[in-house]
């Protein structure tokens, strides 16, 4: 395998499915022995770019480099040195966990003598040796979870790709799991993740790139992320009645906070200091005698911190869930 | 490169393995397998009670069509449903080698199955078949209905629809490629129509193996098993291709 090299080298890569671009020009790379982390809401394009770098899918535009070979023409050389955990857990449920990981190292080439040693460590590691005789039909989620992530490793990768780990876990069980994945970046693993969590991205990875619509609006440090988007403060009121032909001036009033109609009685407003937002707010309510219903403050959700952090506005997002009741 | 093709003929090998031990036992593949082609000819033999020996060749046919299509049906398609052909594909295995391998499992499938209803009936009516001829026409038929059921398989999503859509040509070679009545006995329109249907180079090269050694019209039916072989086997691959561009 080409040494030296990043782990993965993405550029320019574009999927379309018909008219929608799944995945839209993206760009980064990830260095060995990294954890990387792709973070974004459902349909951002995560999964369909892992299927691209493993080879289930093909590019419509871009280059990649795994591990130091050329996508596509360089695929079959670089898996074996790839490990994939699909974001289901696809392993035979008629075989047993020992049977499903035996067959997985015989596929990849794992020297005969080697491969029930590995296996049942493996086995052990996850804490599945006790199981190890049950078919795979009879297990948990979050032991099929464990099995599929057991069995990407029976021919020890240099490269691990995980989409969504602990989607669908308990709390310990993703916590264990959080800490089994730490332990394979100890031994030198580059690992790349998908996540819907901040939290779990700030725990795990050492960079992170945000993905919206498709595209990486940004790649950074998880500490420095964090801290934009707890910046974000978001404030909703319901008023008593239509505030639409007064969106102009609340707008005018508000300055440096942005606002956007969720619908004719509702506003959401961004950024801004809070206080200075619940005095403007009061006052337009009095001065357009339209009394307010409900006041609340809203932990912003990801993709509206996301969108915050791109420099996008979150008003695209509302009128898109709205037709005609955005402004402009 | 050599490694390549290493990991490629490893990968055909095991899914074929794992194939056999993981699906032979399935219900759908057993019944298809081996009791319908059974029934239907201990069926025509009451009523019509003769020779049996004489029905030896088409029941083989039967059997080699029916294990092979049915097992294709299961492999393939209960795959493609749970996902887990895609994890094969995460292997350092190309999209050829693993419907290479489920043809072979499909294939040593219906080996296994005719070689017990041969062996059977060979004993039991104490015939004499020319052994090396019957493989050389036992052997690419097996291969060519492995491939026309992967073929189907890889059109369709579920293993019911597999199994239907094959109904229709599995039925029709079953009348018309002489399995139970000879193709000459056929008016000559569907006589032309047996022609281009690869089970009547099947019966008729066993048959040759059975009762008529010498016969070299035996090449021509394997020669035409290849080509069927080839029909079949390219388009299965392109359409599994399509499905992960
Ligand atoms: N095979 C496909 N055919 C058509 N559209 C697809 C296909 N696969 C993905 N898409 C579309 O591409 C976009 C990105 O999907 P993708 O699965 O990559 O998102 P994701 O970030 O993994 O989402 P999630 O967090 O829900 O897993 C979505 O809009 C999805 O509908
Ligand atoms: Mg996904």
């Amino acid at each position: 395998m080409p040494g030296g090299e990043p782990a993965i080298l993405v550029d320019g890569l574009v999927k379309r499915y018909g008219e929608l671009l799944a995945v839209d020009h993206i760009s980064f790379q990830v260095n060995r022995g990294e954890i990387y982390g792709f973070l974004g809401p459902n349909g951002s394009g995560k999964t369909t770019t892992i299927r691209m770098l493993v080879g289930l899918a093909q590019p419509d535009e871009g280059h990649a480099r795994v591990l130091g070979y050329h996508l596509p023409a360089g695929i079959s050389q670089a898996k074996r040195y790839m490990g994939v955990v699909p974001d289901v857990s696809n392993l035979y449920d008629e075989l047993s966990a020992l049977d499903n990981l035996l067959f997985m190292a015989r596929l990849y080439g794992v020297p005969r003598e080697e491969q029930k040693p590995r296996a049942e460590q493996l086995l052990r590691d996850f804490g599945l040796y006790e199981r190890r005789k049950d078919r795979f039909s009879t297990f948990s989620w979050g032991m099929k979870r464990a099995l599929t992530i057991a069995c990407a490793l029976i021919h020890e990768p240099s490269l691990l790709f995980l989409d969504e780990p602990t989607t669908g876990l308990d709390a310990a069980a993703a916590r264990s799991l959080r800490s089994l994945i730490s332990g394979l970046r100890e031994k030198g693993l580059t690992i790349f993740l998908t996540t819907h969590y901040l939290e779990e991205a700030d725990l795990l990875c050492d960079r992170i790139a945000i993905l919206v619509r498709g595209r990486i609006v940004r790649i950074d440090t998880p500490a420095h992320l964090k801290r934009l988007v707890q910046m974000e403060s978001l404030v909703e009121f319901t008023f008593r009645g239509d505030i639409l032909p007064l969106a102009k001036e609340l707008e005018s009033r508000l300055g440096e906070a942005k606002a956007a109609l969720i619908d004719p009685n509702t506003i959401r407003i961004y950024g801004g200091d809070p206080a200075e937002v619940f005095d403007t707010i009061f006052q337009f309510s009095l001065d357009n005698a339209i009394g307010i219903e409900a006041a609340s403050t809203i932990r912003p959700s990801l993709e509206d911190a996301f969108l915050k952090i791109a420099g996008l506005s979150p008003r695209v997002t509302s009128a898109e869930k709205s037709p005609g009741k955005g402004r402009r | 490169m050599a490694v390549a093709w290493q990991d490629e003929l490893r990968g055909i090998y095991h899914i074929a393995i794992k194939d056999m031990r993981t699906y032979y036992l399935k219900p759908p593949a057993i019944s298809w397998g081996m009791v319908f082609p059974l029934a239907w000819t201990l069926a025509f033999y009451l009523r019509n009670p003769g020779d049996f020996a004489e029905l030896v060749p088409g029941l083989l046919a039967m059997t080699i069509v029916f294990s092979t299509t049915a097992a294709e049906a299961v492999v393939i398609n209960f795959e493609l449903r749970l996902g887990t052909l895609e994890r094969l594909l995460l292997a350092p295995i190309g999209i050829t080698s693993v419907l290479l391998g489920k043809v072979l499992g499909g294939f040593l499938f219906g080996l296994f199955t005719t070689a017990i209803v041969a062996g059977a009936s060979i004993l039991y009516l104490g015939l004499h078949p020319d052994i090396l001829r019957l493989a050389l026409i036992a052997v690419p038929s097996l291969m060519v209905f492995s491939s026309m059921g992967a073929l189907f398989s890889v059109a369709v999503k579920e293993v019911f629809e597999a199994q239907t859509l094959l109904n229709l040509p599995r039925f029709l070679m079953v009348f018309l490629c002489g399995v139970v009545y000879p193709v000459s006995a056929l008016p000559e329109g569907l006589q032309l129509l047996a022609r281009l249907l690869p089970l009547t180079y099947t019966v008729q090269g066993l048959r040759i193996s059975f009762f008529e050694h010498g016969d070299p019209l035996l090449w021509r039916d394997f020669a035409a098993l290849l080509f069927f072989l080839i029909l079949f086997l390219l388009p299965a691959i392109r359409l599994l291709h399509r499905r992960f561009r």
